[in-house]
Parts: C-alpha cells; structure tokens; sequence
C-alpha cells in the first residue's frame, strides 16, 4: 500500500507544481498576508487589452504593467479600497471586475425590486378583484328569488 | 380603460429604455476614459532625441496640444503616421508624442524614415505614464486645453473624420467665446 502511495503523492507534487510553473504571473510577495491580498487583487481586475480576462491571467505586456504597479502599490501600505480607486481613476470602473455601487447604475440595482415590487401590485389588484366579484356574485342569488 | 393604460404605459417605458440604449449604441465599443474633463497627468520624462532633455507637462501649460501614444511596435501607428504629418503641417496644434514601452534606437529610425510630426517625443520605457493616462492600446490621442485639462479621447488611429468632427470644433468652441 505504502509503495504505491509514493508514486501517487509524487506525481500529485509534480502535477503541483507544473501547475505554479504555468502560470503567468510568478511573483511572490515576502508577507504572505501580502501575497494573498496581490492575488485577489489581480484577479479582480481587469487586464484592459483583453478584457475577459483578469491581469493576474493575462500574459500581455500591459497586465505585467498593471500587476507591478498593484505590488509596488500594496508594498506602500496601500489599502485594497486604495488601489481598486487607484486603477479606476486611470481606467475607468471597467477595470473593476466586482462592480461598484454609484448613483449612475442605481437604476440597475433598484431595478428587480421595483419591478418585482409592481409585479406584487398586480397580483394583489387582480386577487382583491376577483374576490370582490366573488363576494357580490354569492350575495347576489341569497336577496331574492326574482328571475 | 384602464386594462390598456397599464401595457401602454409599459410599452412606452421599454420604448425609451430602448432608445436610450439604440442612441448610445456607438460608443459601445469605446471605453469612456475617467479623465475626460480633469486634469492631464503630470510626468516628466526624457526626451527621445536628446535624452538629456526632459519633456515635462508642466511646460506644456498655457496652450493646447495633441498627446499621442504610439510604439514601433504598433501597426495601427505606422498607419496614423501619414494623419499625424498633416497634422503637423496643418500647424494648429503642436503634437507631443509618448513612446510607449519601445526600443529608442528604432524609434529614432521609424521617425528618420517616415518623418517626424513631433514637437517632442517623451520616453516611456517603464510604462508609467502611460498607465497614468489610462492608455491600453496604441495608438491613443489626448486633447489637453490651455488650461491642462483633458478634453477629447480617441482610442486608435487618429483620422481626417476625427480631426475636423472631434479636434477641430473642440479647439475653436473654447478659444471663440470672450476670450479677448
């Protein structure tokens, strides 16, 4: 059994790190809170020339660019907030994968609630009609007996 | 009556969502640069002919000029080029160039043989100030007013259409009211 698991494990370790080898971006940050923040960070942002892909998978020139600036950026002490402001100022909110709240896509926010909110209204009307129509249709026969 | 008041009403509150979205369908492609309307980016920079001089956007205040980022690099630049020596010639506006992310020895040679339309060329090798202008593909060109402010963005190549439609009524809207 053991003999076996060797190989396994060895070959799980090499799989590993091939994985770590093929990545495109390398870089390693010394404070592994550090590392762990760059990583979501680049993953968030958008690599501007390719546009469906994040910088920290894009391979052109213009993502190694902008993940330098966010390592030497986070290496300053800056905070996450700081650097998602720091790329929209140049970019635009394009760059931000996870949108940002703001008055001019409100609308977009507010509008599943308000349609779902007129939807109820509806319902409500149309239910209080009918059991209305309900309520006179079965009086109706009970008051007297005139065809 | 009612009973058609509300699809109407419906009709027409798609109708205009629709429409908003057919009116701005142009400009689907183009990301809105951020900087439009704020103030141009500092830097300073070497010069590419004389790289003991720097080209500062300090300087550059007080009158309106062209910012263009191009790379040798960059196939659509070398197709631009031709616009940017009618500019040039044209005497309007003053280009300055940003060499973005390039080799100076064949920059040197691209305007030797093509010529230069530049007033100067800044040097980019980090690719810094290109990041700070919000540039993601060359070529891109910037109109910056007296003032310092960014007024107009183009993404790609720079055109007769764009030249006398964006640029050109850009520059005489703002210098023809009481400026005297």
């Amino acid at each position: 059994m053991r003999a076996t698991a060797v190989p396994v494990l060895a070959a799980c370790a090499a799989l590993g790190m091939g994985a770590a080898a093929w990545a495109v971006d390398p870089t390693e940050l010394p404070d592994p809170a550090l590392q762990a923040r760059y990583v979501a960070l680049t993953h968030e942002l958008r690599c501007m020339q390719c546009q469906n892909e994040s910088l920290a998978d894009s391979p052109v020139d213009l993502a190694a660019d902008l993940r330098r600036e966010v390592r030497e950026l986070l290496l300053a002490g800056k905070s996450d907030e700081e650097i998602r402001g720091w790329m929209a100022a140049r970019y635009g909110d394009f760059i931000l994968f996870r949108p940002r709240y703001s008055l001019r896509n409100a609308w977009l926010w507010a509008a599943p609630v308000v349609l779902l909110l007129i939807g109820m209204l509806i319902a409500w009307r149309v239910v209080r009609a009918r059991t209305q129509l309900l309520a006179a249709d079965s009086s109706a026969p009970e008051e007297d007996g005139q065809p | 009556m009612n009973r058609f008041l509300l699809p109407l009403g419906l009709f027409v509150l798609l109708a205009v969502v629709l429409a908003i979205g057919i009116r701005h369908s142009a400009e689907k492609g183009v990301i809105a640069s951020p900087l439009l309307g704020k103030p141009a980016p500092q830097f300073s920079l070497p010069e590419l002919r004389d790289p003991a001089q720097v080209v500062r956007s300090a300087d550059l205040k007080g009158r309106w000029y062209l910012f263009n980022v191009w790379g040798t690099w960059c196939g659509e630049c070398r197709a631009e080029h031709e616009m940017l020596l009618k500019v040039q010639r044209a005497g309007i506006v003053p280009l300055i160039g940003l060499d973005w992310k390039d080799d100076d020895a064949q920059a040197l040679a691209w305007l030797t043989q093509l010529g230069n339309p530049y007033q100067a060329v800044a040097v980019d090798h980090s690719g810094r100030a290109a990041i700070d202008w919000g540039v993601y593909g060359a070529p891109e060109t910037f109109l910056v007013s007296p003032q310092g402010v960014v007024v107009y963005k183009r993404v790609g190549a720079l055109t007769d259409e764009i030249w006398t439609r964006e640029i050109l009524p850009r520059m005489s809207r703002a210098a023809a009211p009481g400026r005297s």
